[in-house]
Order: C-alpha cells, then sequence, then structure tokens
C-alpha cells in the first residue's frame, strides 16, 4: 500500500461522534402513509382546514408522481409505508417559557453543544430546536419581537400569523415541484418560520437545530423565511441524527422570500449520521431549498457545509426575479466511506442585470461519490445576465469518485456565463513538506483540506467557520492517500 | 550530532544512494557538492524521512537516536529542518497559520506550552527582520505564486522560526538574486550556534563565500567520493567534476 493510502485509510476511519439517541416517551403516528396519516398529523397539530386541504392535495399530487433517478446517487428503493411520519417526545408541549421545557429535551441539546439557555448562549444567535417532528423551544424570541421580527416553529406560526403562512407557503417551491417536495408538502411536522420586517436589519443570528432521534422516523421539516424589503437576515441549519442501522428520510423543503433590496444569508452545516464505515445505515437527505429574489437589488447567498448523510441530493436555488438581483451558492461536500453526494445549484436569471456566482469545492475520500450539479439558466429578458462558476474537485485516495455536471441554458446573447472546473489529489509532496515542519500527517490534511475550502467558509458566521473547520477534519480523519 | 553509516537507499528499486558515510557535529557547517543526479536531495529527503525513498542497508544516527525509525514529523520535531529544493505550495493556507501549526506541534512534543497568537506574532515579527521577508508575503497562501527566490526566502524564514538543531539546505541559493543571496545567507550566518549544524547543498563556490563551510563532500554515483577544506570548492569551481569522475573510474578498476 503505497505511503497516500495508508494515510488516507487512518484518516477516513474515525467515527461519528452524535451518534447517541435517548429514550423519550413518544407521541407517534402509526407507520406508513395514507390520507388518514395525513389527517391525523393535521388533526394532532390542530391545523385550520385550509392547511389540511393543501396537504391533502399535495399527498394526490405525490401519489401521482414517480421517485426521480436522474441522479447520480444508488440505493435501495425506500418503503414509504415502513417510514413513520410524525414522532414528538411527550413532553414537548410548547411553553411560552424556555423554563418550563422539559429538562431531559434540554439535555438532548446540551450534549450536542446547544444551549438553549439564554443566558449560557453566546449573545447573537437564537436558536429554534426541532426534534424529530417538533419544534421544542425558540429562545430570544422577545427580543426579536422588540424588531418585529418573527421567529418561530412553523406550527406555532400557522395558528399566530395565518395570513402569512397562507401567503408565502409553496410559493417558492410549489406542491408539485419534485417528488420529495410533494411529499413534504403532505407530511411536513414542524421547522422554523421567520418573517423580517420592512427595513430592519436582524440583530442576531438565526438558526435551527434539527435532531432526529426516534428510529424509523423521517424528519419533514419545512423553513420558510420571508425577508422584506430593505430588511437582512443571516440564517442557520444544524443537524445531526442517531447512528442507526436503518436508512432514515429527512425530506425537508426550505423556501426564501427577499423582497426589494433584501438580502438573505442561509449557511447549513450537515452532519446527519453518515452511515457506517461499511456503509450501513445513514440518512437519506434529500432536500429541496429555494429562494426568490423578488424585487429588485435584491440578494440570497445560500452557503452549505454537507458532511454528513449516507445519501444527499440537494441544489439550493436562486429564482434572480428582480432586476440587479444577486444570487450565490457557496458549497463544500466532504464524502467518506461509501456516502453518496448529489449536489449543486440552479440559478435562473430572470430580471435585467442579475448575477450569480458558484463557488462548489468537492471532497471525496474512501468508496465515496461526489457530485456536483448545477444548472445555469439565462431567460430571454434577462438582459446583460452574468454568472460565474467555479466547481473544484479534490480526491484522497484512489477508490473514490468526483463528478461534474454543469448545464448551462442561455436565451439572450448578451449573457455571460463563465465556468472553472480543477480535480486535484491531495499531494504527497504536501503531506510530506507538512510533516518536515513537525506538522502530524491528520492535522496536515485539515490544513491542506481546509485551505481548499477556505472561500466557502469564509463565508460562514466566525463561531460555524469554527465548527465547520474541525468537521471538514473529523469527517476525514483517517482518510489520506 | 549527525552520524550516517553506510547508508544506502533506493527508489521503486533502482538504488541511488550506495554507501554513505559522514559525520557532522555541533557547531560544523559541511557542503555537498556534486553533479545533477548525484544522489545529493536523495540524501536529504532520507535523512527528513520521505517514505518513497527505502533504505536499504546502514544506520543513521541524530543526537543518539536511531533517525530511521522516527516518522518524519518526530524528526522535525526533533530538530531536523530541510529546506526544499523545490517548496511546494499548499493553497488556503497562509504562511501564518501554517506556521504556528508547525511550532505549536513541534513545542507540544517538547513538552512546552503553545504559544498564543500574540506571542507568535512577536515570534514572527522578530524573525522577519533576520530574513527581511515582507509581511505581504507571509499572510498569501504558503508559496502559492511565489517567485522562485520568495519562495526560497520563506524557508530561510521558517527555519530561523523553527530553531533547527541540524539544517539541511537543499541549493537554497539557486533562484535567489545577489541581493537575497546575501540577506538570506547573513541569516543563516546569524542562526549558526555552537550546539547547531548546519549541511547546505550547493552548485556554487558563491554561497560558499557566504556561509563558509568547515568542509566540503563531492557527492557522486550515490557515495562521497571526496571531501576536503573550502578550498575544494574553489577547485570544483575551477575545474568542474571530469577530474573527480576520473578518479573514481579510477579506483572502481
Ligand atoms: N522515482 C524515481 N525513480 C527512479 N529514479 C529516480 C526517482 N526519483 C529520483 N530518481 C533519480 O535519483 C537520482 C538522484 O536524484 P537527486 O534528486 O537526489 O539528485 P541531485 O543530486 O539532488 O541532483 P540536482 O543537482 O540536479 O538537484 C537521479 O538520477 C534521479 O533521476
Ligand atoms: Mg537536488
Amino acid at each position: 500500500m503505497s505511503k497516500d493510502n495508508e494515510i488516507l485509510e487512518q484518516f477516513t476511519s474515525k467515527e461519528y461522534e452524535h451518534g447517541w439517541s435517548v429514550e423519550y416517551e413518544a407521541d407517534e403516528a402509526p407507520l406508513g402513509l395514507n390520507e388518514g396519516i395525513i389527517r391525523w398529523i393535521s388533526a394532532k397539530k390542530e391545523e385550520p382546514q385550509w392547511l389540511l386541504d393543501w396537504r391533502l392535495k399535495a399527498y394526490k399530487t405525490w401519489e401521482q408522481m414517480t421517485e426521480p433517478e436522474w441522479a447520480n446517487i444508488h440505493y435501495p428503493k425506500i418503503d414509504f409505508q415502513r417510514t413513520r411520519y410524525y414522532s414528538a417526545p411527550k413532553k414537548s408541549k410548547k411553553t411560552d417559557s424556555l423554563d418550563e421545557i422539559d429538562p431531559e429535551l434540554l439535555k438532548i441539546y446540551d450534549r450536542l453543544g446547544i444551549s438553549l439557555n439564554e443566558q449560557k448562549r453566546l449573545q447573537g444567535i437564537a436558536v429554534d430546536a426541532v426534534l424529530d417532528s417538533v419544534s421544542v423551544g425558540t429562545t430570544f424570541r422577545d427580543t426579536l419581537s422588540k424588531h418585529g421580527i418573527i421567529f418561530c416553529s412553523f406550527s406555532e406560526a400557522v395558528k399566530e400569523h395565518p395570513e402569512l403562512i397562507k401567503k408565502y407557503l409553496g410559493s417558492v417551491v410549489p406542491i408539485s415541484d419534485n417528488y420529495y417536495a410533494a411529499l413534504n408538502s403532505a407530511v411536513f411536522s414542524d421547522g422554523s418560520f421567520c418573517y423580517i420586517p420592512k427595513g430592519v436589519r436582524c440583530p442576531m443570528e438565526l438558526s435551527t437545530y434539527f435532531r432526529i432521534n426516534a428510529a424509523n422516523t423521517g424528519q419533514f421539516e419545512r423553513t420558510l423565511i420571508v425577508a422584506e424589503e430593505s430588511s437582512y437576515v443571516s440564517y442557520l441549519e444544524g443537524c445531526t441524527a442517531p447512528q442507526r442501522d436503518e436508512n432514515q428520510l429527512h425530506a425537508a423543503v426550505v423556501e426564501i422570500y427577499a423582497a426589494k433590496n433584501a438580502e438573505v444569508k442561509y449557511s447549513t452545516v450537515q452532519n446527519w449520521f453518515p452511515g457506517d464505515k461499511n456503509g450501513k445505515g445513514g440518512i437519506y437527505n434529500f432536500v429541496t431549498k429555494r429562494g426568490i429574489c423578488a424585487g429588485d437589488h435584491s440578494k440570497i447567498s445560500w452557503t452549505q457545509v454537507e458532511t454528513g448523510s449516507a445519501i444527499t441530493w440537494k441544489y439550493p436555488s436562486c429564482i434572480l426575479k428582480g432586476n440587479y438581483s444577486i444570487g450565490e451558492f457557496y458549497s463544500v461536500a466532504v464524502t467518506n466511506n461509501y456516502q453518496q453526494a448529489d449536489t449543486g445549484t440552479k440559478m435562473i436569471h430572470i430580471g435585467k442585470n442579475t448575477r450569480s456566482r458558484i463557488v462548489s469545492k468537492g471532497i471525496s475520500a474512501g468508496h465515496s461519490q461526489n457530485s456536483y450539479r448545477g444548472q445555469v439558466q439565462v431567460m430571454k429578458r434577462a438582459t446583460n445576465a452574468r454568472n460565474f462558476s467555479q466547481c473544484d474537485s479534490l480526491l484522497m485516495g484512489s477508490t473514490c469518485g468526483a463528478h461534474t455536471f454543469p448545464y448551462i441554458d442561455i436565451s439572450n446573447s448578451t449573457a455571460q456565463v463563465e465556468h472553472e472546473a480543477t480535480t486535484s489529489k491531495i499531494g504527497e509532496d504536501q503531506i510530506f513538506y507538512c510533516n518536515q515542519r513537525g506538522i502530524a500527517t491528520e492535522d496536515a490534511v485539515a490544513l491542506i483540506v481546509n485551505g481548499y475550502a477556505k472561500e466557502v467558509l469564509n463565508q460562514l458566521p466566525m463561531e460555524f467557520a469554527v465548527e465547520a473547520q474541525k468537521l471538514l477534519a473529523l469527517t476525514l480523519e483517517g482518510s489520506v492517500g | 550530532m549527525l552520524k550516517i553509516t553506510n547508508l544506502h537507499a533506493s527508489i521503486e528499486g533502482t538504488p541511488i544512494l550506495r554507501g554513505i558515510n559522514l559525520e557532522v557535529k555541533p557547531g560544523e557547517v559541511h557542503a555537498i557538492m556534486g553533479p545533477n543526479g548525484s544522489g545529493k536531495s536523495t540524501l536529504a529527503s532520507v535523512l527528513a524521512g520521505r517514505e518513497e525513498y527505502e533504505v536499504t542497508e546502514g544506520s543513521v544516527l541524530f543526537k543518539g537516536k536511531d533517525l530511521l525509525d522516527l516518522s518524519p514529523e518526530d524528526r522535525a520535531r526533533e530538530g531536523v529542518f530541510l529546506a526544499f529544493q523545490y517548496p511546494v505550495e499548499i493553497p488556503g493556507v497562509s504562511s501564518t497559520n501554517f506556521l504556528r501549526t508547525a511550532v505549536n506541534q513541534v513545542r507540544e512534543y517538547r513538552g512546552q506550552e503553545p504559544l498564543d497568537a500574540v506571542k507568535f506574532l512577536s515570534l514572527m515579527k522578530e524573525k522577519m527582520k533576520l530574513v527581511e521577508i515582507d509581511q505581504k508575503l507571509l499572510s498569501r497562501s504558503l508559496n502559492e505564486g511565489f517567485s522562485g527566490g520568495e519562495k526560497k526566502r520563506n524557508e530561510i524564514f521558517q527555519m530561523a522560526i523553527l530553531e533547527p538543531t541540524l539544517s539541511i539546505l537543499d541549493e537554497t541559493d539557486s533562484g535567489l538574486d545577489i541581493d537575497a543571496l546575501k540577506i538570506v545567507s547573513n541569516g543563516v550566518n546569524e542562526l549558526k550556534s555552537k550546539d547547531n549544524a548546519t549541511i547546505v547543498v550547493t552548485h556554487y563556490q558563491r554561497l560558499l563565500d557566504y556561509i563558509v563551510p568547515d568542509f566540503v563532500h563531492v557527492l557522486y554515483q550515490g557515495r562521497i567520493v571526496k571531501s576536503g577544506t573550502k578550498e575544494l570548492a574553489l577547485e570544483l569551481e575551477e575545474k568542474g567534476y571530469d577530474w573527480i569522475k576520473e578518479e573514481v573510474a579510477g579506483t572502481a578498476v
């Protein structure tokens, strides 16, 4: 075995650190999916009729669709009748005060390093904690409401701000958009809602932390962010799940609406359980994320650090409708062992003078497959649209794969579209150079990988960037080649 | 400090070093010269622990320890430093970040407290003066887009920061302009002490005007075929290697 392979091997064989689970009494829907289950979920959440109707319509739509097969991923068919669509800790009944949350649930978050105690929290980040199918607590709501900002669980938003939910739900990702979006629309349980009023710059980072705890349960959350004229918000999403032998489905939908001059930054650090060394278990992360720059001069920026999941299938996208609007996508996707990722973005230029920027950094190790799939579409009236795409792949070892599928579709001759792509291997020379200065191989790899991903990591809020760096190193530990 | 005995090494089955003997004592400067392809960089790489090279025979003692038994990073932590003939580029990693990681890992190995950001920066400032390196260069990605001379200067800067006991400079003079050669040589001389030693690999006598060697060795076909004092370098400069090659051919029969 060459040195490369040996180091790679060591570097990729670390265990997932959030693989534990806890026992709690749960309120669960029976296994399987049918109209009755949807009514059950809706009743559980005491939803208005219009929402139940919307769900049922989504279910009918989904039933007529077929599972997509175009992505470069391979997995046994999911048995939708053997999945549970709702599971909530019995004691999670939402209370107004964080002090009343069941301490057992708080402990789960403490152990994950996410304290829901506002005094203990670093100032500057508000958290909505979603456990399996429900939100168990949202911090800093009072502080935020002084600015007119709404930040709460989706279920509460349905009750307290039905007019907003009615207006925006499904407006960016329609029910029929794709197979998993339709499924999510039928069975979604909870998620976060945030609304930034006109002219308000959100004074802290908003974040949602998703945790799957229950076995055999899918997580289907829905996030909706509405940024009114000239507002700004930075939103973070984090996630983990226990280590289980069976695969679990996570099919979320995120919708972002940005009005004139508004700016939304959406960052994800995805660390779902990736399956074990031999590819057993792990989360199927099939997510639809899309934002619309509806107003002129608006901006939506997606940043993602994808380290977990057995399979990732997601393409955070921007519809650039407003003139001079800007869409950005910064991504680091790491795959190791038997992980598969098919991820990228779609930039749809509709307005004039719209701009988009795509920076994708794939890192593959072990026996993993890592694909970038991106589409840049310039519509007829999008005069002077510009796009720049940079897609880099870094390979560690010789048993993994990196693939790039760029699609460019231009209907306006004034468009300027640039695409650059590189593929490189972590060099033995680079590792040796670090070793010669006293740096151990694992740290050398972490240094090199973080350097490679720097342009993306720089987009993350400081605290998250540090976390993400550690996570990259951890994911690749044991893997240099 | 360093004792190389009958060292043989090969790469992919091809023998390159064929019986090197060399002893370096604290405070000494040794120059290694020799025609292209004679094995100078190979010797440096073997001492630093590059695993592509297989040591087939011989031993290397460093400060009494079996050097060949240590991992490359532990050799560095024990005080072996190699200024590379061709320093590699590491995109996205600044020299500052790189060196701080290195310094702290070395310190940890030696049971010292890590340097915090403030202390590390003041160490950097101090050493930057020594080789007159620009702060701007150090905040850029390591060696990426550096000119040949800037890379070499950066190697010596790293050496200054890490304060090794044994420094091996592999053709550090190539690529340096005349002024830079003086500055870098001065830096190397300032770092010299009675406790550390330097091996300089070079093709040119010019460098040895600045870094004056105690011994000069000629490496040819994987062996040290001639050793002498600094006058040997002058003689080589004048006459080239042919006479040595002939001597070797003569004795080989
Ligand atoms: N992978 C390899 N396979 C076979 N031969 C190799 C390999 N790597 C190096 N060599 C050979 O080993 C010999 C010694 O190389 P080395 O780099 O040590 O020479 P050098 O003395 O440093 O030369 P220079 O003065 O040009 O720097 C050369 O003939 C070189 O071609
Ligand atoms: Mg050489």
